[in-house]
């Protein structure tokens, strides 16, 4: 059985960078696959690995990632201006990010819409 | 970051710096030691990194000073080559013991892995520019290409996208394009030596 818990925006929003990357590992590192609205930053995203590689043990081997964003074409004036004064009064809540236990999680790709993650057998998960 | 900005820009009012540090940065296993040893065997007659097909064959990073590279019109600019670890988000001491490495070994080189990813990640701040080498024959819109060229951008670091691997049958440099729109993409073999006039020409374009 996966497990897929969900993170909204406002549960992180006030969070720095390292509790933020804690809190989200914390669920990963239960076998648990974690679905954040919003993008992590490229910042966020570097330090998210850094601290992966620091905790990676025999039974936690890192993760896979996924960041997703709706990218609108030819977008009006107007929708550019009301997306960037959302974004100042609510936050960067646009898109989501995918983050998986590597042990469960075998890849992830995007096609770049959709998502599609790849999952080890359970049988291999035993061993 | 802010002290990376000012250094650069202390360096733009004051002219250039004698060697730029150029960073190879990439996936695991995409060619960025096999690319560094190549331009050191053109321009110094040696290698600086050792490559194999086993991942994470580099660990640490390694640095090669003064390589001294002409442009096809004469100029001549001087780079400090920083080959670094390649960046990954998963590290697992068994894919190591198919290379026949007994659980000891695998495990001591899954730990200096991931030591390699966190220092590659730490040396982005002191790079000047950033060749990110991907394996032109694999998917480029991965996290980790994506998080790698997102924080060079986010630092404003100049970057040229090296599609490596372009004798591979299934590689294609139209799809690293086509993912990474705003960038100049130049596909090379680094193993076969195939398009790196071009690509010295692209990297003289990149530090002007």
């Amino acid at each position: 059985m996966l497990t897929l818990q969900f993170i909204p925006y406002n549960e992180i929003k006030n969070l720095n960078k390292v509790e933020k990357i804690e809190k989200l590992l914390n669920i990963v590192k239960t076998n648990r696959i974690v679905l954040v609205e919003g993008r992590l930053n490229p910042d966020e995203e570097a330090s998210l690995i850094q601290r992966t590689m620091e905790i990676i043990d025999r039974k936690f081997k890192g993760v896979e990632i996924c960041g997703v964003e709706y990218k609108k074409k030819n977008e009006q004036i107007i929708d550019v201006l009301k997306t960037s004064l959302a974004r100042l009064l609510l936050g960067n809540r646009e898109g989501f990010t995918v983050i998986g236990p590597a042990t469960i999680v075998r890849e992830i790709r995007r096609d770049p819409n959709k998502i599609e993650l790849f999952t080890s057998s359970i049988k291999k998960r035993r061993r | 970051m802010v002290i990376s900005y000012f250094k650069k820009l202390f360096t733009k009012i004051f002219g250039r710096k004698k060697s730029i540090k150029l960073g190879f940065y990439g996936p695991v296993n995409s060619g960025k030691s096999s690319l560094a040893n190549k331009i050191c065997l053109d321009w110094l007659g040696e290698e600086m990194s050792t490559v194999s097909k086993v991942p994470h064959e580099t660990r640490e990073v390694i640095i090669k000073e003064k390589v001294k590279i002409r442009s096809n019109n004469g100029k001549e600019l001087e780079f400090n080559l920083v080959d670094t670890p390649g960046i990954a988000t998963k590290i697992d001491y068994e894919e190591f013991m198919k290379y026949k490495m007994n659980e000891k070994e695998a495990k001591e080189r899954a730990k200096e892995a991931t030591r390699g990813v966190i220092e590659s990640i730490k040396w982005l701040e002191n790079v000047d520019c950033v060749l990110v080498v991907l394996d032109a024959s694999k998917d480029p819109y991965n996290q980790v290409n994506i998080t790698i060229i997102g924080n060079l951008a986010a630092r404003n670091i100049p970057v040229l996208i090296v599609g490596n691997k372009t004798d591979l049958r299934n590689s294609s440099v139209k799809r690293i394009e086509n993912a990474f729109p705003q960038y100049n993409v130049i596909g090379i073999s680094a193993l076969k030596g195939e398009n790196m006039q071009d690509f010295y020409q692209e990297l003289f374009n990149l530090v002007k």
